[in-house]
């Protein structure tokens, strides 16, 4: 079970919004990297987020190049989970390979500081401050064990294949 | 619907069985790469699953993104994957952007794919299923030799009729994103057909793979045909080849262009989609101009766009020239296109990303206005999110570069 306060973006954040490519002589340094995620979205955002948070966007969140670096800042920078009306597709299993949960559900009802929970074994999100619930169609088995075990890399290791 | 797309067949023969769309598979991979941006982090994942690489003759690095590196961070970079690759046996490759150099020397029909960069679908024009991804199924394709995907289910785009002059391949696909929207084939594939495709010569084929992932896209896959079987003998491939053959009852969603109707378009910042016919736009100055990258920096994008260039005395824009591989460099110098660029004052850069990512060689000052035959314009792609980017073909670029503002390049014909 997931819990945290939500950070809300709009449509189509892409990958040059969350990890600039001026950024781009930090990739081999991911922790001076996080303090630019989302930068060009929200200048604040490296500053206000905390351990747990979760992100709430709109359409095609992620969009654009395949940096997986993109998915890595977001996951160093504490947040815990990210929900979109929709993901771009290289980011979403980008996501699910670092072990980070990715979920798509409506998101319009969603505002900034709400209190959302996300169950990923049931597979339904709750807005806690708002009270409501949106289901969405539970993980393919594989996927399931892939964030279990931590990522792709992990899987791997333990199932000697993929 | 008995006849298959293009990306069921491709997948349905690598697995020796018929697949259907929204099943899960593992695919074995015929090849795999990584760029210098993506590469470094998929060494990590390698190493860190200590399995080697599965098959290393299909391992590619392409040093291409930061070319020559412009910070002692990127070259570390680079030399971090040129020590990598020459330990483990996988090639290193630095004569062109990873896209190009995967249509000039490897790509070829039926192949499955997988590419640690975004526009790895360029080579689907060639009639091979090839996907973006990110690092880490980077480093599980090469480690493994094998990819997870869920079977897509396929758009097609029926092409029919003939192209204007001055009306470009580019002109098609920004059309096509505008009218379906930069999620519009999101986790599906983009499949052309048609009689129009005899009018649609490979490289500008090429162009239209490339940017299937601006409509979000899985891919975009192409039949292969005469045209492949042209362009794979021209690179001293012949046997490569193998025929792919679309039906058009295979897709349950279907568009209809018409070349003829197909107007010069341009893509509004700060969106792929934000694309208006080029009347409405023409007029707006324009500061700087890309010709180039890895969807229009071959060669015969450059040979329209010396077509309008080649009449002028001077250019109103600061125009940067960036051709895709060392092959294309070969080729400008060859057909007098590179000495007359030169002396007119463009600024040529050698083969690679320039400043299609923002990392070098062209960034952008604050309020500074770009045209680029680019693929992308979102805020900041081009280093700056103080600056502006739109996006056209090489002859609306070339046109735009002689004015110093966007200019229908039919009317400088
Ligand atoms: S030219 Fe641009 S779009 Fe193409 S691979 Fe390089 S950075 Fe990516």
């Amino acid at each position: 079970m997931i819990e945290g306060k939500v950070h809300r973006f709009g449509d189509n954040v892409s990958t040059d919004l969350i990890c600039p490519g001026r950024f781009y002589h930090l990739r081999g340094n991911l922790q001076e990297l996080a303090k630019h995620t989302l930068e060009d979205a929200d200048a604040s955002f490296a500053k206000k987020v905390e351990k747990g948070d979760i992100i709430v966007a709109g359409r095609n969140f992620g969009c654009g190049s395949s940096r997986e670096h993109a998915a890595r800042i977001i996951k160093m920078s504490g947040i815990s989970c990210v929900i979109a009306s929709s993901f771009a597709r290289i980011f979403f299993r980008n996501c699910i390979n670092i072990g980070l949960p990715a979920v798509e559900v409506p998101t319009k009802n969603f505002a900034d500081a709400d209190i959302a929970e996300v169950n990923l074994k049931d597979g339904f999100v709750e807005n806690k401050t708002k009270n409501f619930r949106l289901s969405f169609p539970k993980f393919p088995e594989k996927i399931v064990k892939i964030l279990e075990t931590g990522g792709l890399v992990e899987y791997i290791k333990e199932n000697k294949s993929l | 619907m008995g006849k298959k797309t293009l990306a069921v067949q491709i997948i349905s023969e690598k697995l020796s069985r018929e697949v259907s769309p929204g099943e899960i598979v593992v695919l074995p991979v015929d090849r795999a790469f990584c760029q210098d941006g993506t590469g470094p982090l998929a060494i990590d994942g390698i190493l860190s699953l200590s399995m080697g690489l599965k098959n290393p003759s299909n391992c590619y690095f392409f040093i291409d993104h930061a070319v020559p590196p412009p910070r002692k961070e990127l070259a570390n970079a680079h030399k971090k994957i040129k020590n990598f690759a020459r330990e483990y046996k996988a090639k290193v490759i630095q004569e062109g952007i990873c896209h190009q150099m995967m249509i000039e020397k490897f790509a070829a029909p039926f192949d499955i794919i997988v590419g640690a960069d975004s526009h790895t679908p360029t080579s689907g024009a060639l009639g091979c299923f090839a996907a973006g991804f990110g690092s880490t199924d980077a480093a599980s394709a090469m480690a493994t030799g094998s990819v997870w995907i869920k079977v897509p289910r396929s758009i097609g785009f029926k092409l029919s009729g003939k192209l204007k002059r001055g009306v470009s391949a580019k002109d098609v696909i920004l059309k096509i994103i505008g009218d379906i929207g930069s999620s519009g084939a999101i986790y599906k594939v983009m499949e052309f057909f048609g009689g129009g495709l005899k009018n649609i010569p490979m490289e500008s084929r090429f162009t239209i793979s490339n940017m299937t992932i601006e409509a979000g896209a899985k891919t975009g896959i192409f039949p292969a045909d005469e045209f492949v079987k042209e362009w794979l003998s021209a690179q001293g491939r012949s046997d490569d080849f193998r025929p792919l053959e679309a039906f058009e009852d295979a897709y349950e969603e279907k568009h209809e262009i018409i070349l003829d109707d197909v107007v010069p378009c341009v893509a509004c910042p700060h969106e792929v989609s934000n694309v208006e016919r080029i009347e409405k736009v023409a007029g707006e100055p324009i500061d700087v101009v890309v010709i180039g990258t890895c969807t229009n920096g071959r060669i015969s994008d450059f040979e329209a766009a010396f077509e309008i260039l080649k009449n002028a005395k001077k250019l109103a824009a600061y125009l940067i020239i960036v051709p895709a591989s060392q092959t294309v460099v070969e080729k400008m110098v060859e057909k007098g296109i590179f000495s007359r660029l030169n002396s007119l004052g463009a600024k040529i850069l050698p083969p690679g990303c320039g400043p299609c990512c923002g990392v070098h060689e062209g960034i952008l000052a604050d309020g500074e206005r770009a045209l680029s035959t680019a693929n992308r314009n979102f805020r900041g792609r081009m280093g700056n999110p103080q600056s502006f980017v739109w996006l056209s073909s090489p002859q609306t670029a070339a046109a735009t570069a002689i004015t110093g503002k966007i200019t229908d390049p039919r009317e400088m014909l």
